[in-house]
């Protein structure tokens, strides 16, 4: 039970760590390797905000959420839209996308640096214990896990019952003939890119409760969301979750009851396993 | 790649007052640093290393430089990030012996970037004055590169002053003889445990709980959990930054509360006290100073003024201390030759911040702090191989 309880709040916050990317590369075709950037900069706001006026990051969030939208919303129209009209398919648009965003994320972490300094950033908040059916958890963690669940839950009824929802789904599926039937393409891959920023910082806000970040971890988180993205299936937000959630049971279950120096080793095992007999994902099409 | 001068406000008016009578050019030495920016250990970096060589670059200049032979040279500082990559602490020390013409090269930081650069240094004859490298290859490393110098210890000893904390405090009647000890699977936490297992055992102490985790993990529950449910008399973790932080806030969490609760690296940060406040009292970590030395509290005050930020309780002023000794040693030979600097470091000991250093047949200094303790909100040294000031540990007692 402590074992499931666990890995559940690990998953969630592995669903929050890939829900944005997911967005971004699933819907608007552009696979961010700045992502990790914008969770950082979403956890130093928190940071921030906490010991400069004791703000609560769960308020925080509700200040970065519409700061990381604008700021994505912009990096798309500017940086990334001539990339998508100039590409021919969906191959070269990946190919120019990781070249841009990989030099973005370089740029992230220069601001980044030159803005807060190196030095990590960390701090207590609702790092209290509480009683869940016997066992003692972390409310910072459990905090996370909640939010996670309404993030994502509120997403998947948007997508899935939202005329702009379903539109955006389209365009995940077939973007070239979403077109024909009336669909505005262009403007809705800037949204979702943008929602995927903002869903992304705001991970990054509730994360760095009880994460110690600094300017250049980004990257590490642009890499675990990667697995769970690819896991899940691309452009799926079922599949991230599954996969987030079945990342965190196996992570937790392997570290308490076997060894926690063999975590690492069965992530990426079962990555290899799902890549080996489902390559689309768990919830992925299959690619004609 | 980063690049900056600096160059102390003081020296500049000393030049445009026409003090110095002779050109620009000729007044100053290049000293090369190279270290992480960018990168995993750029947040260890920004609090042992960087803030040093600013603070030394201040001093050096605010006092009139460098006399080499009657004549003082302002110190102009080249900065270069390695991104924590070996391969770019290497590039950088290259591009500054060809390109920029450094006279002399800092030593980088942290145990893997020394030894990575050690024979660049060695190519171009830098006398390197390691202040973060910590590893029992010391004998090996100083036969290979005559040029290498240590102050801040070996593995050994560090395990070896856990050992000896806890045998205290067993002693005193505080703690029984069990001990849960885990450690970050990278090259420092592995080195530290093997150090530290045979000595447990000889000391009489069991081990009761034994494991290792991956750099990076996102959640220590497991971790504090599997050892709460050994109950041990100590715990005893060979952790990296953020998960000292992450090791501490869960341990809270879970209620692990021993009477000796040790992490290594980071908990002498002052950060930690930060963010743990009062619960940091009697956290045992890594490192130490004598906290209560005047020489110390003139150095953090200097710290705090010169950089906006406090010294860490560990390699801070060893850091320092390491420039002192360049310093000293490039006015003792009374010249920039790198060979007879290098020789004058060998040949002699020096006074620094951190009281004297004398080298060992190994170029190593042999007495340096091994463990330390948060004791009112300053992290005092409790245990080292020779050094003055070390205060007793006393129990935790919880974690309100």
């Amino acid at each position: 039970m402590d074992i499931l309880i666990t890995g559940l709040l690990l998953g969630g916050t592995y669903a929050l760590i890939a829900m944005g990317l997911n967005l971004q590369y699933g819907i608007a075709r552009i696979m961010n390797l700045a992502n990790g950037e914008f969770l950082v900069a979403g956890g130093f706001a928190a940071f921030w905000f906490y010991t400069a006026g004791q703000v609560s990051p769960l308020l925080t969030i509700f200040i970065v959420a519409p700061l990381a939208f604008a700021l994505n919303w912009l990096i798309y129209v500017v940086m990334l839209r001539p990339l998508v009209r100039r590409a021919k398919s969906r191959g070269q648009l990946e190919v120019d996308a990781i070249l841009t965003t990989f030099g973005l994320s370089f740029l992230s972490v220069g601001v980044m640096l030159a803005l807060f300094g190196g030095d990590y950033f960390s701090y207590s908040y609702l790092a209290r214990p509480v009683q869940i059916l016997g066992d003692t958890f972390a409310l910072n963690r459990l905090t996370a896990a909640v939010a996670a669940v309404l993030i994502c839950g509120g997403l998947w009824l948007w997508l899935n019952r939202s005329r702009a929802g379903m539109s955006i789904r389209a365009i995940a599926v077939a973007p070239d003939s979403a077109r024909l039937v009336g669909i505005d393409v262009p403007r809705l891959s800037a949204l979702a890119f943008a929602l995927g920023g903002a869903v992304t910082a705001v991970g990054g806000s509730l994360i760095s409760t009880f994460l110690t970040l600094d300017a250049s971890t980004g990257v590490l988180f642009t890499l675990k969301a990667l697995v769970i993205v690819i896991m899940g299936g691309v452009g799926d937000v079922r599949g991230t979750i599954v996969a987030a959630l079945m990342l965190g049971l196996l992570e937790t279950f392997v570290a308490t009851v076997i060894d926690p120096g063999l975590t690492l080793a069965a992530a990426y095992l079962m990555f290899v396993l799902i890549l080996l007999f489902r390559p689309q994902g768990l919830f992925g099409r299959k690619t004609a | 790649m980063n690049r900056r001068t600096i160059l102390g406000t003081v020296a500049a008016l000393t030049l445009a007052t026409g003090l110095a009578g002779t050109a620009l050019a000729q007044d100053t030495l290049k000293i090369g640093a190279v270290g992480p920016k960018t990168g995993p250990l750029a947040g260890g970096a920004e609090v042992s290393f960087w803030p040093n060589v600013q603070l030394w670059a201040h001093d050096v200049n605010a006092a009139g430089g460098i006399d080499v032979g009657g004549t003082k040279y302002m110190v102009e500082i080249i900065e270069y990030d390695d991104q924590t990559n070996p391969g770019e602490t290497i590039k950088a020390v290259q591009r500054l012996a060809t390109q920029d013409k450094a006279d002399f090269v800092l030593a980088p930081y942290s145990t893997g970037l020394n030894i990575a650069s050690a024979p660049i240094f060695q190519r171009y004859g830098y006398p390197m004055i390691t202040h973060t490298a910590i590893s029992d290859q010391i004998e090996d490393l100083s036969n290979k590169f005559p040029n290498m110098y240590f102050l801040l210890g070996g593995a050994t000893g560090l395990a070896g002053g856990v050992v000896e904390v806890l045998s205290d405090m067993r002693e005193a009647g505080e703690i029984g003889s069990t001990v849960a000890m885990v450690n970050v699977a990278d090259a420092f936490g592995i080195e530290l445990a093997e150090a530290a297992r045979p000595r447990m055992a000889e000391a009489g102490f069991e081990i009761v709980y034994d494991n290792s985790y991956p750099l990076g993990t996102q959640d220590l529950s497991p971790v504090i959990k599997g050892a709460k449910a050994a109950e041990p008399d100590a715990f005893v973790a060979f952790s990296y930054p953020p998960d000292t932080f992450g090791l501490t806030e869960q341990a809270k969490i879970a209620g692990l509360a021993p009477k000796a609760f040790y992490t290594a690296v980071a908990t002498a940060f002052p950060a930690y006290a930060g963010r743990f406040g009062a619960a940091a009292e009697g956290v045992l970590g890594a490192g130490g100073i004598h906290a209560d030395g005047d020489a110390f509290k003139e150095y953090a005050a200097r710290h705090m003024e010169v950089t906006g930020q406090a010294p860490d309780f560990w390699a801070s002023a060893p850091t320092y201390a390491s420039f002192q000794i360049l310093q000293m040693a490039i006015e003792g030979a009374g010249t920039t030759d790198r060979e007879k600097v290098a020789e004058y470091i060998a040949d002699n000991s020096f006074d620094t911040i951190i009281g004297p250093i004398d080298w060992d047949e190994n170029n190593a200094n042999a007495k340096y702090w091994t463990v330390g303790q948060w004791q009112g909100g300053v992290f005092k040294g409790v245990a080292s191989t020779g050094r003055d000031g070390a205060v007793a540990a006393m129990p935790k007692t919880g974690w309100e």
